[in-house]
């Protein structure tokens, strides 16, 4: 029923293009979210405690919320997930929000910029920019980091998943670009050297990441939806009522 | 005259209430005719309630200042209980309202309503749209978001082309030379209050001045004309219980499709909340394409389509301007599409697509092609009136029944 909903509904309206689309993107691959998944959302919440949130907060959500979505307890999440602390040096709270410790002017002297709170990122960018932008980076010697994306070309942020992935590098070739001049792009990437994870392996662990990211933009969804079918099975008999009022009403109005 | 000795009694002898239930719901007669496009009004009722309702709540827990009203729009979605509903239900109901009141629009423009003897009706209707495009662009800043930011930033210096005095007035709209917290502020102020009392107010005169000349109809014919012994319009029956009932089916379907947008697409794949919007106000980093929400994209598509900038901010504002003026551009003496020329018809067909194109072509980004498109209905948006002017004095009409048609 939810999901014969949402695709009904979704056929209905065109997509309006995300922030970032429209520009040509390398990977470009398409990813499904599967909401059911909890485990791979688990195995998403280690990779981001343990990978993005030393930099990147995500402010707005707090651990206990994700233990109690994601099945994790609240003793595992303190034991496992959570690696800061809080203004008096004690480790971070199981209630408290996902901060970083990370001061923005420390972040900006280190990368030019003040890396962006992920708590939305799935909505602001999609998730299908996510998941190609976590495997796009190759080795690139003009960038400071010495790596740069084919999703987000020079972006600040350092290839953090390196020790998973390994090194690519890029295959470019020369493309009309329809105004009748020629420029880059990139046509497929070449592994240099190995990380602890096999291709395969690694996109799957982007895959629970980003599912975990797609579920930290909107922790409500799913209750959001099993809410909506009840509030729709309700509407439907009641239009049946008001209907069949309004018909008593009306039988004598000629 | 007495009154009954009870507690009705009681207070009919002090405020009008069984007369005032009388005038407008249980001996206001309407026309029997009413069809599916005469669901719009009372939607439109119902949508004002609602965004009211769940604003107060949501005023309880916002924060109208740049430093902390992002977090706690994300506050109210995570962190207060049911918060998530309340807001979608303010987000949607506000592209909800405008779907109605575009609806509700047009009926008026197939069916004559805003002709002789109703256009006051239509003028009260006017300022409520203008007052609800106010009450929206300044809404939309509250979220504080990055199209929150940039799209106030880009129709507040609209004003800025107004010659001489432009920068000025820009200045005193943002209290400050950009968008910020002065202006946040003071837009909070406006769209919770201020805005709010006017288009209740103006509400109240729409409907008083409705029910003083009576409801027209598909059929366009007066039902006063035509009375029984009593002085009961031979066409027309009570308000209530006939039409309550029957909108009450109305707004059981209508709250269907707007629960299928809360509960399953609450950001109408980017329509209702713009994707941007999740990225927090920055005022160094412009995004690549700003584009109003929905509901303001015709107007936008004429403002892109001038070249010239203050032209354009004229243009765009006779594009409203010319639909107050709309009773007095329709010189016709039948009101229904279905007694008039097919020069009518070809006309408001015309209008309805270069509008809906306009729609389209002012929410993606401008091509050379798309230009010369907006241009295009443009021009057809403004003919509908000069070219209802032409046709109307001397119009090919078929002949108008003496009474209703079921």
């Amino acid at each position: 029923m939810r999901k014969t909903i949402i695709v009904i509904a979704s056929l209905l309206f065109p997509v309006l293009g995300w922030s970032a689309g429209g520009e040509a993107m390398f990977p470009n691959d398409d990813i499904s979210v599967d909401w059911d998944d909890k485990e791979s959302m688990q195995r998403g919440a280690a990779l981001f405690t343990n990978y993005c949130l030393s930099c990147h907060s995500a402010a707005y959500s707090r651990y206990n919320r994700v233990g109690k979505d994601l099945g994790i307890s609240d003793e595992d999440m303190s034991n496992n997930l959570i690696f800061t602390t809080d203004k008096y040096g004690d480790k971070t709270k199981v209630g408290s929000l996902m901060t970083t410790t990370m001061t923005i002017e420390y972040a900006e002297a280190a990368f030019g910029t003040a890396p962006p709170d992920l708590s939305l990122v799935a909505r602001s960018r999609g998730t299908h920019w996510l998941y190609n932008y976590l495997r796009g980076f190759y080795l690139d010697d003009t960038r400071p980091l010495g790596v740069n994306n084919g999703v987000f070309p020079a972006v600040g942020m350092p290839h953090v998943l390196v020790g998973l992935e390994g090194l690519k590098k890029a295959k470019k070739e020369m493309k009309d670009d329809g105004h009748g001049g020629q420029h880059e792009v990139i046509v497929g990437f070449e592994q240099v050297s190995k990380g602890s994870m096999s291709t395969a392996e690694y996109d799957q662990a982007v895959k629970d990441l980003v599912s975990f990211l797609d579920y930290l933009a909107e922790p409500y969804k799913q209750k959001r939806q099993s809410v909506g079918t009840g509030v729709l099975i309700f509407l439907f008999f009641f239009l049946i009522l008001t209907y069949m009022l309004k018909k008593e009403y009306w039988k004598d109005i000629h | 005259m007495s009154k009954p000795n009870n507690l009705m009694g009681w207070i009919d002898a002090r405020f009008p209430l069984t007369k005032m239930w009388e005038e407008h719901l249980s001996k206001y007669y309407a026309p029997k005719n009413f069809n599916f496009w005469y669901f719009f009004g009372s939607l439109a009722l119902l949508v004002l309630v609602l965004q009211i309702v769940t604003g107060i709540f949501l005023t309880m827990h916002y924060k109208p200042d740049g430093a902390t009203a992002f977090a706690s729009v994300e506050y109210i979605m995570r962190d207060v209980d049911w918060g998530w509903l309340i807001r979608y239900m303010h987000s949607t109901g506000a592209s909800a309202f405008f779907i109605i009141v575009y609806l509700h629009m047009f009926r008026g423009l197939m069916y004559g309503s805003y002709q002789k003897p109703r256009e006051l009706i239509w003028l009260f209707g006017m300022f409520i749209f203008l007052a609800l495009m106010a009450e929206a662009f300044m809404g939309y800043l509250l979220p504080w978001g990055q199209m929150s930011y940039w799209g106030a930033q880009v129709i507040i210096s609209l004003f800025s082309a107004i010659p001489v005095i432009g920068d000025d007035i820009t200045l005193w709209i943002r209290g400050d030379f950009v968008i910020s917290d002065a202006t946040l502020n003071r837009f909070f102020a406006l769209h919770v209050i201020a805005v709010p009392l006017i288009l209740v107010m103006l509400v109240v005169m729409h409907i008083l001045a409705l029910h003083e000349v009576g409801s027209n109809n598909p059929d366009g014919v007066e039902i006063k004309k035509k009375k029984d012994e009593n002085g009961i319009p031979l066409d027309g029956i009570p308000f209530h219980p006939y039409y309550s009932v029957k909108d009450i089916v109305g707004v059981v379907g209508f709250l269907i499709l707007f629960s299928v947008v809360i509960f399953f697409m609450p950001e109408m794949n980017g329509y209702f909340l713009e994707h941007a919007n999740f990225e927090p106000a920055n005022p160094f980093k412009t995004p690549a394409h700003i584009a109003p929400v929905w509901y303001f994209t015709p107007f936008y598509a004429i403002l892109r389509a001038v070249p010239d900038k203050l032209m354009g901010v004229i243009g765009m504002f006779a594009a409203i301007i010319v639909l107050f003026l709309l009773p007095w551009f329709d010189r016709g003496k039948v009101h229904s599409i279905r007694y008039r020329s097919t020069a009518f018809k070809v006309l408001l067909t015309t209008f309805v697509i270069s509008f809906i194109a306009l729609g389209y072509l002012g929410a993606i980004p401008a091509t050379e092609t798309r230009t010369w498109f907006a241009r295009l209905f443009t021009f057809a948006y403004f003919g509908y009136f000069i070219g209802l002017w032409f046709i109307s004095k001397n119009e090919n009409t078929k002949p108008v029944p003496e009474r209703v048609t079921s």
